[in-house]
């Protein structure tokens, strides 16, 4: 119909509306990255001062920052590192049984169910552990001094109230069981069913089919879903400070009244009370326990992000 | 399916070779529940000699279950082959620990309920706060007040700016911004709750320069930290389900990007973000390390956030606990009814935000 068709310009036309909301989903996103920047950055300011504290101004016979804070990461570790080899077998156990096992009109419902655990506030947890399973569980550690004491690990003499380590560390396990089981459950809903129906048609058992299809294919996902129960459990508070009976030695020893205690239920427990440097004191501790929980955190997530770039499932 | 009813029905005096090695159907169940007996017989027979006072169910349980978990292996592994049995065992075991993780949770909402009832049922205790009270009485009013202010302004503030990234993720994102954001709201959903509260410390103290800083605000920004990245990915996981072809339907009528995205994609995709807020609300709901450091306690209604210290429902639980007066179960029934009001909050947030999802979600015609 016309002759002189003029070359329409590919580019949309940039209405102010578009520019203003681009700009503020940028901002909001950039600003995520600044909080986090501002934890680092403040942290670090306030903890300036303890670092360079007078030997005076520490509690005991410490005489700098690191003696202070050694025992505390020690205990934090340690604690969560008896949690997660409570924690994880169970965990795994129970994201086969949702995934794989259990009928498939129930599994979501008891998926659920293991979620609720996750929602209960920590320091219900806490009231918990010290009303209920530490008289539970006090009877068994005496017998297991008794029997076991030969053992560094339970050496005696046995704690009256129950309010150890080990406690400490089976609520801290219950605490992280609902994080590990969600991530290591998705991943394993997402083996590739080719291979599982292809090694039940070979005449494997359902555990075989699991352990060559399932387990390896998820094992990744495992590690990863492990680290990030490690980083709840390394930095969980309320728990901790209300069922251990704390003192700040190393040892190794589960059963006993003396407990390395760990980073946040020690800032819980002072913080209150804390004035002029103890405050700068206690940030800092906290700087080095958010430290330790984003580096374990960002493993966890390389080692994630490196499995989604290699899986086929989405 | 004729065919093999009527095979078996002729059949049923031989041998059958495709299942002869085989335990019958019940086996596990029947097994289970003769192991239980077995094992109660025999609490039964200890408690009848007196050595233990009491029937021992727990022990019961527990051993019988261990018992299961041998005879089911041994018996499979005689009849069926080491294959089979081996698999029977991981069954047991895989059940198991499905089993083990109930019984905390169970026994955690029980004791809460039988210990918080008593005074969570008394009427002052939504109504007073715990002014001038030493001893029974009062109430968690002012905690009450302070959780919802809280956990209100934390709200307020971090669903915008969770919701824009979310979108700018979804919507826009590309390159290293977004995948910096991506992995960083990763990581920081695994921030120590107690390390948010630190940070808010830090930054009004120093702003403020009151090294002895504590105030309702400061415990509302500790949560927004927290609350944020829950958002981000809730909402993110929710805008990516809405399909491209609603999108490029609008466009090809000519309606710009953003609105598209806030009268197309937005409305489609409400009810699974009003979801992931409400979950993300009952995340930091329960917080109690980062309000003890930046809002402190008190006995008192406080109805400002930026002055003074304010209460809130998990430290008050704390509190209760951790400050026992000389009556002292009349504290510790307080701290078990303040549990009790936290549980049920959460779980009605958790319920709600599952009927919602259920109700409202678009049908995507699949």
């Amino acid at each position: 119909m016309t002759t002189a068709v003029e070359r329409p310009s590919l580019k949309a036309k940039e209405r102010p509306g578009d520019r203003i909301f681009a700009t503020s989903t940028i901002v909001a996103g950039s600003l995520i990255l600044a909080i986090l920047a501002a934890v680092a950055a403040f942290l670090l300011v306030q903890s300036l001062p303890a670092f360079l504290a007078d030997p005076e101004e520490f509690k005991g016979d410490t005489t700098n920052f690191w003696s202070y804070v050694w025992p505390l990461a020690f205990g934090t570790l340690w604690a969560a590192f008896l949690a997660l080899i409570m924690a994880v077998p169970v965990a795994i156990g129970i994201a086969l049984f949702i995934s794989h096992y259990a009928p498939r009109k129930l599994a979501q419902g008891l998926g659920y169910l293991i979620d609720l655990l996750a929602a209960v506030p920590s320091v219900v947890f806490g009231l918990w552990g010290i009303g209920v399973l530490a008289p539970l569980v006090q009877p068994f550690y005496t017998n297991l001094v008794e029997w076991f004491g030969w053992i560094p690990l339970f050496a005696g003499p046995v704690s009256g109230t129950g309010r150890t380590t080990l406690t400490v560390a089976i609520v801290l396990a219950v605490m992280v069981l609902p994080i590990i089981t969600a991530l290591s459950r998705e991943i394993f809903l997402q083996t590739p069913v080719l291979y599982e129906e292809a090694s039940l048609a070979l005449g494997a058992t359902r555990w075989e089919m699991i352990a060559m299809a399932v387990l390896p294919f998820g094992r990744a996902g495992i590690i990863s879903a492990s680290m990030l129960g490690l980083g709840r459990a390394l930095g969980e508070t309320m728990a901790v400070a209300m069922v251990l009976s704390p003192s700040r030695d190393v040892i190794f020893q589960l059963l006993t009244s003396q407990n390395p205690t760990t980073i946040a239920a020690n800032i819980a427990l002072n913080f209150p009370e804390a004035h002029g440097v103890g405050v700068n004191i206690l940030l800092a501790t906290g700087l080095i326990l958010f430290v330790i929980t984003l580096v374990v955190n960002m493993i966890a997530r390389v080692i994630i992000n490196r499995r989604k770039a290699f899986s086929g499932a989405n | 399916m004729s065919l093999t009813t009527t095979t078996s029905n002729t059949a049923a005096p031989l041998t059958n070779s495709l299942t002869a090695g085989k335990l019958p159907r019940h086996t596990s169940l029947a097994v289970l529940l003769a192991s239980w007996l077995v094992t109660g017989a025999f609490f039964f027979v200890v408690m009848l000699s007196g050595a233990a006072e009491g029937f021992n169910i727990v022990g019961t349980l527990f051993f019988g279950t261990v018992v299961y978990c041998v005879a089911i292996y041994l018996l499979s592994y005689f009849v069926e082959g080491v294959r089979k049995a081996k698999d029977r065992l991981v069954t047991a075991l895989v059940t198991v620990a499905f089993a083990v993780a109930l019984l905390p949770l169970f026994s955690l909402v029980i004791t809460t309920l039988v210990n918080g009832l008593p005074a969570f049922l008394t009427p002052s205790f939504f109504t007073q706060s715990q002014r001038n009270v030493v001893g029974e009485g009062g109430g968690a009013l002012h905690a009450v007040i302070g959780t919802l202010l809280i956990t209100g302004v934390a709200t307020l503030i971090s669903v915008p700016i969770g919701l824009l990234a979310a979108i700018y993720l979804t919507e826009y994102g590309r390159g290293r911004l977004a995948r910096a954001i991506t992995f960083f709201v990763d990581v920081m959903t695994g921030i120590p709750s107690i390390v948010a509260g630190l940070f808010a410390f830090a930054l009004f103290s120093l702003l403020f320069d009151d090294p002895g800083i504590r105030f309702g605000f400061g415990g509302a920004i500790a949560l927004t930290v927290l609350m944020i990245p829950v958002v981000v990915r809730s909402s993110e996981e929710m805008l990516k389900l809405v399909p491209n072809e609603l999108r490029e339907a609008a466009y090809a009528l000519g309606v710009p990007k953003w609105l598209t995205i806030v009268k197309v994609v937005l409305p489609t995709s409400l009810a699974g973000i009003v979801t992931g807020i409400m979950i993300s609300i009952s995340r930091v709901i329960g917080e109690t390390a980062p309000l003890l450091i930046i809002s402190g306690f008190t006995a008192s209604m406080n109805y400002d956030l930026f002055n003074e210290r304010m209460m809130t429902l998990p430290v008050f639980v704390y509190t209760q606990y951790a400050n026992q007066g000389a009556d002292t179960q009349s504290y510790l029934d307080r701290a078990w009814a303040g549990a009790l009001t936290l549980i049920l909050i959460v779980m009605l947030l958790n319920l709600g935000a599952r009927v919602i999802a259920k109700i409202f979600s678009p049908k995507l015609g699949r």
